[in-house]
């Protein structure tokens, strides 16, 4: 398909490049009979006119094209309570783009074409219309006074990070390159930490206050597990530079940031499990499997296991040369998967005790 | 005392005339003659985009075909590219590098520095900037700052690399990075000279337009560029210092231990001593600057546009003042809404709800321009030359970018798109694509003025535009879906994450565009050199414009006019304008330049 992409953009070129060697001529034919040197002649208005016309249907067709093709590729359905809101508020603010968008596109290359230099022809000498200016300020105003409005009733709701409904207390820790969870255990709350006591040889690698009776019980782990429907406040850190904490499925995101802890908080509404059986999930991991087993039929080594569909972290703040590669798999699951996976977990305060 | 005035200017210009014995030194190099440094800022302007852009082809394909060997990278990056394969650091560093060039060398320094120098003594009437003098120290340590950046690229362990907005910590610590040691020192220093060059010409450029406008030329006759240069300069002395604060802290935070931005930090099996800094309050520093820039980046191109599209369409541009008023609020509001690059940063969520709020409002007057350019085309007489097609061209990308950020300018939907491709594709088209259509535009445009009356050639210059126009919207078109599927920028490659496979396609669609668009280019280029020595010869006026700069002989002379400056009688878009039997004012021209007087009957626009 690419390939076939490639050979069309270059057909195109190869098109626009003939068709410009013979405006080319004509030029030099026209400029026999009254010489414009190298300022623009009838035909040339005429040829470019008609040229600004086809690239109003290349923008139409490339939207299209994009959408057929590339549109099953965004993002799927938000698996958290408040992404429902996100992806509608989204959708509304894209219906108001692409109407805009047509319009004006439209208007642009269509007066381009229609309105192309005659000899001869007379310009309307028009340089203002109060009333016309006041519509389309006006307009503008109203449409964006409602978007700001959604949007900042939703921006409100969604960074209010409170203690209300008995939130899950997880700890993002991010370093170069990697990512660390912490739980705060049986107690639910996270006891100190700085990256001042971090203490490398007896394994405390999150800097936790040793002496703070919160931290014994905190359950440090590599992978995120949350039970769905409970709602999870997030406190990040980082140690060396700044990360972001972003969870696309999950409509999250939030930088971590050395010397701070910032917040974000959200609501689980859809497992993994029933993430995978989506329609939408089977057909991404069905097109993303056929290319990986190409890979592996073309002898390619990297990149050919089968894929299974998780939720992930990753970094989206550039810290280092393999910032790319920075993730964790996040594991959303009922709560009685969840408590049974929480109680096989090692505490701290065990960890510690295995050190002495 | 009127009436001695243009007797004294007389006198003024004689002595330019004899007194001055140009050397090669003083009328090549050293020059303090506007027209002579502003081409010094565009070929210095386009050596350092040929750069910018050169470094995006490699990452392009290296994004295209993540991992491949290619001849050209160990040819280009050497020892950064062991067997052809490129690493890691130095794919940062290239994107790194080439958004520092092509913000600020390219379209900060090659757009308003050559069209402000070239166009504002020009088209104002004045004999020359303010202080000439300051003008040739300014283009000079712009030079100094380029080659500054040139020398980072060959350093040890390798340019800068945390991104053109060197968020510290990553860019204070040079063991979080190799391109955050020597490199980052070479990239402070540069900048820090650029902002000196770009501060002195600033200044140049206001006290120029308040104080050296010719007679009759009021505020309310100056073209939309020199308005559009005017409070692009105004933005430049109010942001730039801001950002020499910020990197003056870092660079004190870098070599003499302080912690403005940095706390708490424990790398490579130690703590560091860093306390009480906040990265945060950098960003806040950096963005305050970074978000006036690109309104500094795009008004001249808005400028440029205006006057190219008015002079094109045969036509007055559409509601002169509403543009005027609409820079000057974007001017306003682009100074309080930096934080929208922030949301997700930790800062106060309050705060992003009032960003969210300013950004929202600076969507109104950009619309506006928008809605009077299109206008300003219904019912002309298009003479579609080159600089037209790429007017024409900016607002249609203009339009495409600027929607997104309604997206992107909104707390809540910028959570879950931020620092992905959705953003890339949203700057590239709205600022950096329009941006260079604004350079281009004004290149075909006073080509002729710049190079003595030599034009370019326009069929080469109707290639170049096609194939740009499709081009560029074949790489960022397709880019949104990259970003809308959640991949991050400044990723490396991304074959770490299954759920990005299929995405390759893309990828390689859009590095193919950019092949093909970069290829154009040259065809620019070749267009340019080739017709600054044998370039046909043109009339004095080639575009049938109204504006002073086109009544200066085309042989340039110290002092622009040989005889008198003119005086200006009317506003500069006198085009198509008739009388009341519909009749054009001057017969059988259709255009009325500032300097003729009101004919009997006629009345001004201005009123």
């Amino acid at each position: 398909m690419t390939a076939l992409l490639t050979i069309s953009v270059l057909v195109l070129v190869a098109i626009a490049i003939w068709q410009m060697t013979k405006i080319f001529e004509l030029s030099q034919l026209h400029a026999k009979k009254s010489d414009r040197g190298e300022v623009a002649t009838d035909e040339d208005n005429k040829n470019n006119g008609i040229l600004m016309f086809a690239f109003l249907v290349f923008i139409y067709v490339l939207t299209i094209f994009s959408f057929w093709k590339y549109g099953k590729f965004i993002l799927p359905e938000a698996a958290s309570a408040h992404g429902d809101t996100y992806d509608t508020l989204l959708l509304w603010s894209f219906v108001v783009i692409f109407v805009t968008q047509t319009i004006t596109q439209f208007l642009l290359h269509y007066f381009a074409y229609k309105y192309r230099g005659k000899e001869g022809k007379k310009a309307l000498f028009y340089a203002d219309n109060d009333r016309l200016e006041f519509i389309w300020t006006i307009i503008p105003v109203i449409v964006l006074a409602g978007l700001i409005l959604w949007g900042l009733f939703t921006w409100t709701d969604i960074m209010d990070v409170n203690e209300e409904d008995d939130p899950l207390i997880v700890e993002l820790y991010a370093q170069q390159y990697n990512w660390t969870a912490r739980y705060g255990g049986e107690d639910n709350v996270l006891g100190g930490a700085n990256v001042r006591m971090i203490d490398i040889n007896r394994a405390n690698v999150l800097g936790l206050d040793e002496s703070d009776p919160n931290a014994t019980d905190d359950v440090i782990v590599k992978e995120l597990h949350l039970p769905v429907g409970r709602k999870v406040n997030f406190k990040m850190r980082a140690q060396d530079v700044l990360h972001s904490a972003y969870m696309p499925h999950f409509r999250a995101q939030m930088n971590c940031v050395p010397g701070m802890i910032t917040e974000f908080s959200f609501t689980p509404t859809i497992t993994t499990a029933e993430m995978r059986l989506k329609p939408e999930i089977i057909d991404k991991v069905a097109r993303t499997n056929a290319l990986r087993a190409e890979r592996a039929a073309a002898g390619e080594t990297e990149n050919i296991d089968p894929w299974e569909f998780d939720f992930i972290l990753l970094c989206n703040k550039i810290c280092g040369r393999s910032h790319y590669n920075m993730q964790m798999k996040i594991i959303v699951e009922t709560q009685e998967e969840y408590e049974a996976w929480i109680a096989e977990q090692q505490t701290f305060g065990q960890t510690m005790a295995m050190n002495e | 005392m009127s009436a001695h005035a243009p007797a004294l200017t007389d006198d003024h210009a004689h002595d330019h005339g004899h007194h001055h014995k140009e050397t090669f030194i003083t009328k090549y190099i050293f020059s303090q003659d506007h027209k002579m440094i502003s081409k010094q800022y565009l070929i210095t302007g386009l050596i350092m985009g040929f750069i910018g852009i050169a470094m995006s082809l490699l990452f392009r394909m290296q994004l295209a075909w993540p991992g491949e060997s290619f001849p050209v990278f160990e040819a280009v990056l050497g020892k950064w590219a062991p067997d052809g394969v490129m690493d890691a650091d130095i794919y940062l560093a290239l994107v790194t590098i080439h958004g520092t060039i092509m913000v600020f060398f390219v379209l900060t320094a090659g757009l308003s520095g050559t069209f402000s120098n070239l166009l504002i003594p020009l088209q104002i009437g004045a004999r020359d900037m303010a202080s000439g003098f300051l003008n040739m120290i300014s283009y000079w340590l712009f030079f100094i700052s380029s080659v500054v950046m040139v020398i980072s690229l060959f350093v040890e362990a390798g340019p800068a690399a945390a991104g053109w907005t060197i968020y510290p910590p990553l860019s204070a610590l040079p063991m979080a990075q190799p391109g955050s040691g020597m490199g980052m020192t070479l990239w402070l220093v540069s900048m820090t000279i650029f902002i000196a060059s770009s501060l002195l010409g600033s200044l140049n450029y206001i006290v120029t337009v308040l104080n050296l406008r010719t007679k009759g030329m009021s505020m309310t006759r100056l073209p939309l560029t020199i308005w559009a240069f005017f409070v692009t300069a105004v933005i430049g002395v109010i942001s730039f210092p801001v950002l020499l604060s910020a990197g003056l802290l870092l660079l004190m935070d870098r070599s003499f231990g302080t912690s403005f931005f940095l706390s708490d930090i424990f790398i490579q099996g130690e703590v560091l001593h860093y306390q009480g800094g906040s990265p945060v309050l950098y960003e806040h520093l950096f963005w305050f600057l970074g978000h006036p820039e690109v309104y500094i980046v795009i008004l001249p191109a808005m400028g440029i546009v205006s006057e190219v599209m008015a002079v094109g369409a045969r036509k007055p541009i559409f509601g002169y003042r509403a543009m005027i008023a609409s820079i000057l609020a974007i001017a306003f509001l682009s100074t309080i809404v930096w934080g929208h690059h922030m949301f997700i940063s930790g800062m106060n969520p309050f705060l992003g709800s009032v960003f969210t709020f300013t950004t929202l409002l600076i969507a109104i007057p950009s619309g506006v321009k928008a809605f009077n350019w299109i206008t300003t085309l219904w019912k002309g007489n298009l003479q579609l030359n080159a600089g037209m097609l790429f007017s024409i061209g900016m607002v249609s990308t203009f339009i495409t970018g600027g929607l997104t950020g309604i997206i992107l300018g909104d707390s809540t939907l910028d959570i879950n798109v931020h620092d992905t491709y959705f953003v890339v594709a949203h700057f590239h088209l709205v600022m950096g694509i329009s941006a260079l259509y604004g350079l281009f535009a004004g290149v075909y445009h006073w080509f002729p003025k710049m190079f003595q009356g030599r034009m370019m050639n326009k069929n080469l210059g109707y290639v170049h535009f096609w194939i740009t126009a499709v081009g560029s919207y074949g790489i960022f078109f397709p880019m949104h879906f990259v970003g809308m599927a959640g991949v991050p920028r400044r990723y490396y490659q991304n074959t770490a994450f299954p759920m990005f496979d299929e995405l390759v396609d893309i990828q390689e669609l859009m590095t193919v565009f950019a092949l093909i668009t970069a290829a154009a280019q040259l065809i620019f280029v070749y267009n340019f050199v080739r017709s600054i020595f044998y370039g046909k010869r043109g009339p004095q006026n080639p575009w049938n414009a109204t504006t002073l700069e086109w009544t200066t002989p085309q042989k340039h002379i110290h002092g622009n006019w040989p005889g008198a400056i003119p005086e200006v009688h009317r506003w500069c878009y006198d085009y198509s304008k008739v009388d009341e039997n519909g009749e054009y004012i001057i017969p059988g021209q259709d255009f009325v330049p500032q300097h003729i007087p009101l004919q009997e009957g006629e009345e001004d626009y201005e009123h």
